[in-house]
């Protein structure tokens, strides 16, 4: 019986949780003094965030920052939810999904930026016509959009000349070519897929699969206005190709343990500007926009960013808007972009960084398409409503069970049930 | 301690010595609460304080939980959490994905369990006899117990994918989709993988027990002339019968907290939710999703489920 009640240990873990920590206390937008902030465990953010660190403690002795990694979970947002509620969270974090940003809201875990007497003024002036998309839907801004990740298709010039593809020029930007183009790929047998994004269920899942494919190709949100955008033509357009590509072996239905790119059983992989540093000489690569149904322009690609929450854990928040402000500096977003080249959330980021992207040819396009990233939909229930996407994708698409438009037209009205708060 | 303890044989006494049985004479209420040996209280204390702290109470929020609507909310934010009766229970019994999982864990405990129980009394019937390498074997079968499951994953993954050591054995007869993208096959291997690797740890239970089976028993049925199977299934499966109950319950509620092998092994529950376990969905519903009070009715219902079982094992086992 003892062992029994293992099955309540994730809610008991979390019930004994509850019970710690302390109140918010009122703490004051202006009180200043030392703070705590938690930043990504990724090496290039962390040597980053550590010059960054150092930077503001020699300014400032006596609001001195304590920076740690994220402690290790299952993921960050589970770290995260456990420390608002245990009351123990940081000043900041520098590594906030938008995504989670609706729950840690709910939790009372976050502190709106607008409610700083220059909060909007700043956050307009760096982050421009994209803000709207990190609002929530209370009017307010409960975070800093940092950093984006703008999706593209890296693939393998190797391999694509293997395959007696040109790989100067490759047939990638509409469906047609692309499935082509994966065809040539695996029946020359010069990859063991043409692309080999994760099947597996997890939330977050089809950001990197559907998603990029259907911004490309309807410039919107997951979740408009409170109503799903993708049980539509256009949406089930991207959903038909994937599901070709899995049903035509050009895209795999199992996991591969390890970086199928890397290892060059996948001729392309979808992904960010991270990738330059990661595949750099390993991979003889070139890059290209993520394809739309007829080859037009995209009109936009998932951003994959992360921004800067504030804690209301925080006491000291006068200090952690100002290091907030400092951490997305002009100064310290170009060394954020020449550590990591991540690309910082400011408007017209070319203009501000010439001289960078003049040496950094490959980051250019990824800049480009950073003008218009799409964001997961700043709305209730946000997890539910991409694990809800997931479970109905994998089914449809994945594992090409069922009818593709039905299983879109369910899921997406209780995806609208579930972005109203239902 | 020597004043009563000659009297474990004979009837139950009070501390003054009065045996507390005996006509006209009622214990003391301090007898009746710290019965024979109020220091023994103080001893198991401890125990009794952690076993509270961490198991009992949390199982009694989580109950709580189950009939409010309630989510984890920082430290002095005021949420209202009103009591909401069975509708966390009516959520989630009305949610296919539930009845799905509760499926699928019958699936596993239907192969699960069995497995365990031949398996380990099996092995452990072999290894108690005087084999050469005994000793290495018996730490061979202990081996998957002691490694963490995700280093143990990764081999079987490599094992089991279409392209996999098995498949190429099986060579045509390999299945298409492969065992782990396969809605009917995924969940046997999930079975299959834990039964390997909890196999260690019931052939120590089995082992134990078979050290206190009288060895006369064994030689009474040679000179009666019984075969080694005979002697197998008249003497040692009923002789480890209450190492059996254990077996069953522990493999039980092991395989129904399941939720590192389909978390890891098959994907997060895939192909299609086809082992999606009762653990995984409560861990996305309660810690991702943030609906712990939908969270805590699953548990309930499972805890229930489990008790229920036990009781029917205890009930079959013991029958004689």
């Amino acid at each position: 019986m003892k062992k029994a009640l293992l099955a309540m240990l994730p809610v008991a873990a979390l019930t004994l949780t509850a019970c710690g920590g302390s109140s918010d206390s009122g703490a004051s937008n202006s009180a200043r003094g030392p703070i705590t902030i938690w930043y990504s465990n990724n090496a290039q953010e962390v040597s980053w965030g550590k010059n960054m660190v150092a930077a503001w403690n020699a300014a400032h002795p006596k609001e001195k920052v304590t920076a740690q990694e994220i402690p290790a979970g299952k993921s960050s947002e589970e770290v995260i939810g456990a420390a608002i509620t245990a009351g123990n969270a940081p000043c900041l974090v520098l590594n906030t999904a938008p995504a989670a940003v609706p729950g840690f809201q709910k939790q009372g875990g976050l502190v709106p930026l607008n409610d700083f007497p220059d909060g909007e003024k700043y956050l307009k002036a760096r982050v421009g016509s994209k803000l709207s998309q990190y609002a929530s839907p209370d009017g307010k801004i409960y975070q800093m959009p940092w950093k984006s990740n703008p999706v593209m298709i890296f693939y393998n010039k190797d391999l694509f000349k293997k395959a007696g593809l040109d790989p100067n020029d490759p047939k990638l930007s509409n469906y047609q070519d692309f499935l082509a183009t994966s065809k040539k790929l695996v029946d020359s047998h010069a990859a063991k897929a043409a692309i080999w994004p994760a099947p597996s269920s997890e939330f977050f899942q089809s950001w990197f699969d559907y998603y990029p494919l259907f911004a490309a190709q309807t410039g919107k949100q997951l979740v408009e206005n409170g109503k799903s955008t993708f049980d539509t033509p256009e949406g089930l357009k991207a959903a038909q190709f994937w599901k070709t590509m899995y049903a035509d072996h050009l895209a795999p239905n199992e996991t591969y343990n390890g970086d199928s790119f890397a290892d060059g059983k996948a001729a392309m992989a979808i992904v960010g500007p991270w990738a330059v540093s990661v595949y750099g000489d390993k991979v003889n690569w070139g890059a290209v926009p993520v394809p739309t149904a007829d080859g037009s322009a995209g009109k936009g690609t998932f951003s994959d960013e992360k921004s800067i929450g504030m804690y209301t854990a925080c006491k000291n928040r006068g200090t952690a808007w100002d290091v907030m402000k400092f951490a997305t500096s002009k100064e310290q977003d170009g060394k954020l972009l020449d550590e990591t080249g991540q690309m910082p959330m400011r408007d017209d980021l070319t203009a501000a960084y010439p001289a960078y992207f003049a040496s950094h040819k490959q980051y250019t396009e990824f800049a480009k398409q950073a003008a218009h990233t799409v964001e997961a939909p700043n709305v209730p229930n946000s997890v539910e409503i991409w694990q809800t996407f997931r479970d109905a994708y994998s089914k449809a698409v994945i594992f090409g069970k069922g009818d593709l438009a039905t299983t879109m037209k369910d899921t997406a009205a209780k995806i609208d049930k579930l972005a109203n708060g239902q | 301690m020597s004043a009563t303890s000659h009297d474990t044989r004979g009837s139950r006494r009070t501390a003054a010595g009065t045996p507390a049985g005996a006509p006209g004479t009622k214990p003391s209420l301090r007898a009746r609460l710290g019965g024979r040996q109020p220091i023994g209280m103080l001893f198991v204390s401890p125990y009794v304080v952690y076993l509270a702290a961490i198991f009992l109470y949390p199982l009694g929020f989580a109950v709580w939980m189950s009939f409010h609507s309630y989510f984890f909310a920082a430290p002095g934010v005021e949420v209202a959490r009103p009591f909401v009766g069975l509708a966390n229970y009516e959520e989630v019994l009305t949610d296919p994905a539930v009845w799905r999982s509760f499926l699928n864990i019958a699936v596993f405990l239907v192969i699960n369990v069995p497995l365990t129980v031949v398996g380990s009394l099996v092995l452990a019937t072999a290894l108690n006899k005087k084999l050469p390498f005994r000793s290495f074997f018996r730490t061979a079968y202990y081996i998957p117990y002691v490694t963490a499951s995700v280093a143990v994953v990764g081999v079987w993954m490599f094992l089991f994918n279409s392209g996999g050591l098995v498949n190429r054995v099986l060579g045509s007869l390999a299945p298409d989709p492969s065992w782990l993208v396969n809605s009917h096959l995924a969940m046997p291997v999930v079975a299959v993988f834990v039964a390997w690797k909890q196999l260690g740890f019931f052939v120590v239970l089995y082992l134990s027990a078979l050290q206190n089976v009288p060895n006369e028993l064994y030689e009474s049925a040679a000179m009666d002339g019984a075969g080694r199977l005979r002697t197998f299934w008249s003497i040692t499966v009923p002789a480890v019968r209450p190492a059996t109950l254990l077996v069953l319950i522990l493999a039980t509620i092991t395989g129904a907290n399941l939720f590192t092998e389909p978390y890891l092994l098959t994907n997060g529950g895939g192909p299609d939710g086809a082992t999606t376990s009762p653990v995984l969905l409560m861990y996305q519903r309660g810690l991702q999703q943030g609906h712990p009070d939908q969270a805590a009715a699953i548990g309930v219902i499972l805890v229930v489920l489990i008790t229920a079982i036990s009781l029917i094992y205890r009930r079959l086992v013991e029958r004689d």
